[in-house]
Parts: C-alpha cells; sequence; structure tokens
C-alpha cells in the first residue's frame, strides 16, 4: 500500500503523521488525507486547489509535474513525501 | 492609559505589559512565524492574529483569554473557480471590528485587493463582490507588494454600515450601505509617480495608510506616497498638506481618538531611500490639522539611524496619550506623553509589522 508522509515543519502548525493510501493519483491521496484533517488543505493547496508555490511533492522521490490538477499517478508501493520548497524560506 | 501592547513581527506576536515604571515583554506567541497582523478586539476581548506563513499560506488564528491559548480560525479565502484559474489569498493585510453594535463582525483587507467580512468572530469569511467586481480595480497595481492590497478599513462608529477603505494602489473606497455600493473618493489627491495625464485619477492613487478620528468620523487622514492629505467631508474632498518638515513622504500615522485636528507621522527621505531624513529618526505631530507639525525627537536615535515604520507600526491608545512605535530594524519605542519623549522598550527585536493597545 502506498504512503505518504510530510516535512516534520508541517508539525509546527499542525497534527500530521504518515499513513497508507489508497488513491492512484496525487489528487486522490491528498483527498483522503484532507478528509481526515481538513486543516491541512489550506496548508498544501491554494484557493483554487493548486500546490502552494513553497510547498513541493514528491512520488518516489520524483517531483510532481502536474501542481494544478495533481494528477501523477501513485503506484501501489509509492511513497509520497510532502516538503516545504526552499523558495519559501 | 494602555497597559498592554501587542506587537505583530517577522518572527512572532510579542505581547508588552507595564511593569512598575516601564514596560517588559510577557509572551511570545507564534516564535518564528510572520505575523501579518494583529486585532485585540475591544468590544469582546477577543485577540486575532494572522500569520503569513512562508510555505504554507496566510492563516488566521484566534484567543478568547488574550493569548493564553489560541485556536485556528478559518481565513479568507476566494472560491474555487474552473480550471483554477481564479485569485488566491496570499497575505491578511488588514483587520478591523465591524462596529460596537455588531458583535463578532470584522472585515479583513488582503492581497491581492479583495476585503472580506466575517459575522462569525472569523468563524467564516464571505469576500465583498461589490468591491471585487468594480471595473476600476483592472487599473490598481501593487504598492510594495506585487499585487494591490487593502491595509486600511475604518468603520464609522456612528453607523457601522458606513466603510471607508484604502488600497495600495487603487484609491480610497467608501460604502454607505454595508458594501453593497462603492464609491471611489479622491478628489484632491494627486499621483506624482503616474503620467501627468493620470495624476489625478482616483484608482491608481496610492494611500499608505488611512485613519479616521473616532470622535469625528468624516475627518480623515491618509499618509499618501507622495504626501499627506486631510479630509474633513468624509473623503469627498482632500487636502494636500504642502511643506510638512522634513519630508511629507512616509507609512505610518496616528489619530487622536478625540481631537480630529491632531495626527502624528513618522517621516522618511522619499520612496527611493526609505531611511530617517539625516538618519535621525523623528516623529512629527500637528494639533491644528496640519497648519504646522512639530518635530519630536526625544529619545530616538539621532544618529545613523535606518529605521522605517509600517504604515501599522505606529498606534496610540484611547486616552490619546499613549503611542507605540516599532520599527523594520526590530526597535519599539513608548512615548506616554502624546510624542514628547520617547522610551526605547527593545532594541533587537524582528522587523515590526503591526501594534495595537489592548
Amino acid at each position: 500500500m502506498a504512503r505518504i508522509s510530510f516535512t516534520p515543519n508541517l508539525q509546527r502548525h499542525l497534527d500530521v503523521t504518515p499513513c497508507a493510501v489508497t488513491g492512484d493519483t496525487v489528487a486522490e491521496v491528498l483527498a483522503e488525507v484532507f478528509a481526515v484533517n481538513p486543516r491541512l488543505r489550506s496548508y498544501l493547496l491554494d484557493d483554487q486547489g493548486q500546490v502552494r508555490r513553497h510547498v513541493a511533492i514528491f512520488v518516489d522521490a520524483e517531483r510532481i509535474d502536474d501542481r494544478r490538477q495533481l494528477s501523477d499517478r501513485v503506484g501501489a508501493d509509492s511513497e509520497v513525501y510532502v516538503v516545504q520548497a526552499l523558495s519559501g524560506g | 492609559m494602555a497597559d498592554v501592547l501587542y506587537v505583530a513581527t517577522r518572527k512572532g506576536l510579542l505581547t508588552f505589559a507595564r511593569a512598575g515604571g516601564g514596560w517588559r515583554l510577557v509572551r511570545t506567541d507564534f516564535l518564528g512565524e510572520p505575523v501579518s497582523m494583529v486585532l485585540a478586539d475591544r468590544r469582546d476581548g477577543q485577540l486575532y492574529a494572522a500569520l503569513n506563513l512562508g510555505h504554507f499560506g496566510p492563516k488566521l488564528w484566534r484567543s478568547t483569554d488574550a493569548g493564553q491559548h489560541w485556536q485556528e480560525i478559518a481565513a479568507p479565502a476566494f472560491a474555487a473557480e474552473a480550471e483554477g484559474e481564479g485569485p488566491s489569498v496570499t497575505m491578511i493585510w488588514s483587520l478591523e471590528g465591524g462596529g460596537a453594535d455588531r458583535p463578532g463582525s470584522l472585515w479583513a483587507g488582503t492581497l491581492p485587493g479583495a476585503l472580506f467580512h466575517s459575522t462569525d468572530h472569523g468563524d467564516s469569511w464571505q469576500l465583498n463582490q461589490a468591491l471585487w467586481q468594480r471595473p476600476e480595480r483592472a487599473q490598481w497595481f501593487g504598492g510594495g507588494y506585487d499585487q494591490p492590497g487593502i491595509h486600511s478599513i475604518c468603520v464609522d462608529p456612528r453607523d457601522s454600515a458606513r466603510l471607508r477603505v484604502a488600497v495600495s494602489c487603487g484609491g480610497i473606497w467608501c460604502s454607505d450601505d454595508d458594501g453593497v455600493n462603492w464609491a471611489c473618493r479622491t478628489q484632491g489627491m494627486r499621483a506624482a509617480y503616474m503620467p501627468a495625464e493620470l495624476a489625478q485619477t482616483p484608482e491608481i492613487q496610492d494611500p499608505h495608510r488611512m485613519l479616521a478620528c473616532p470622535a469625528a468620523p468624516e475627518t480623515l487622514w491618509v499618509q499618501h506616497h507622495n504626501g499627506i492629505f486631510l479630509s474633513r467631508d468624509d473623503a469627498a474632498h482632500w487636502q494636500e498638506l504642502l511643506g510638512v518638515e522634513p519630508s511629507s513622504f512616509g507609512f505610518a500615522l496616528a489619530v487622536h481618538p478625540r481631537e480630529p485636528e491632531t495626527a502624528w507621522f513618522v517621516p522618511a527621505v522619499k520612496d527611493e531611500c526609505r531611511v530617517p531624513v539625516g538618519q535621525r529618526l523623528l516623529v512629527t505631530r500637528t494639533r491644528d490639522g496640519g497648519q504646522s507639525f512639530e518635530s519630536l525627537s526625544r529619545g530616538l536615535p539621532q544618529t545613523d539611524c535606518f529605521d522605517l515604520v509600517y504604515r501599522h507600526a505606529l498606534e496610540v491608545d484611547g486616552s490619546g496619550q499613549c503611542l507605540a512605535m516599532g520599527s523594520t530594524t526590530g526597535h519599539l519605542w513608548l512615548s506616554d506623553d502624546q510624542g514628547d519623549s520617547w522610551q526605547a522598550l527593545a532594541g533587537n527585536l524582528p522587523p515590526i509589522y503591526a501594534l495595537r493597545f489592548a
């Protein structure tokens, strides 16, 4: 089963823990996580649902291409990692 | 006089309180986080802190016990549009209570230049569509930030439906009906930074800060990008105050709560050189509606000074006696005598964005 984990810096603001996910795309995976933790959504996505400018998401160590529709594929055993981009620091 | 001062900084929200004969830092909240605005709501004692997280966006927190505990609440946000083409709030730049007769009513101004309203202490927010949809908004442009923004919101204490809003750079917008209809009122203002043919255009004026006198709200003061302007007729006409020494450039403004002719400013050289004139920091004060200004510098650095005071970082308390001033280089000063003399409360704080007395 795929897993998603988050930069520890998010812990400064809200409680996030790595978890197993079943979605086939980044959008589906994030929807699963947001269903459990609704506050997380506005930390990762802007008002229009796009990945915030200074947030980066990796799937199996590849930075996602589609920051707008979040259509990048997530495999059954993928590792999804959400980090802050250094550009925002 | 006020006993508690909230200081919104680049790296946290600081609370200073009177202790003995002076003031001391009694608490730091949101350590390390940029706090773009703070509101100490005098109607119900609730405290609001707007964060501008570099990575994770604008956030809004509320405390019902003067900062002992905080709860994250909804932040103003635009509705999602098809294909994700719509705007997103990038910073909460202003927060004001919506009138004594409307507990829980709040107004927020943001980057980009939008006005949001809450009727439930910030639990939810609604975009003011009437202002957002004004066609003149297409002429607005950024001043200091890439996007235009709303930094000043004046709610008439006599009638909470009367709103006056200042936009950098987008003029002065007035509504007498709770934000249903808006008119841009800048007659008498000029924009020296525009081609001469456009200098009087209303929706490109850059008011850096606007405040109304609480006891006489028809008197409005504006520290504009290229001068100081005063209106005594509720923004219908503006008079430029000429010959203000050492400079009429600046950002910050404070207006006496009961004396509409009394206001304070913090001059800098000019837009291209944002340091105090002669690198000597001073506050200018007028008590006669801008006919004359006093330069007040006792207790302020008079050599090698680089301090700039942002638009929300000069504050007067409800008595009109006590002023606080915070700078971009982390200095915080307080005056108990209307600015005649200043004491330094701290000299090594983060850049200071906004001040509020409790």
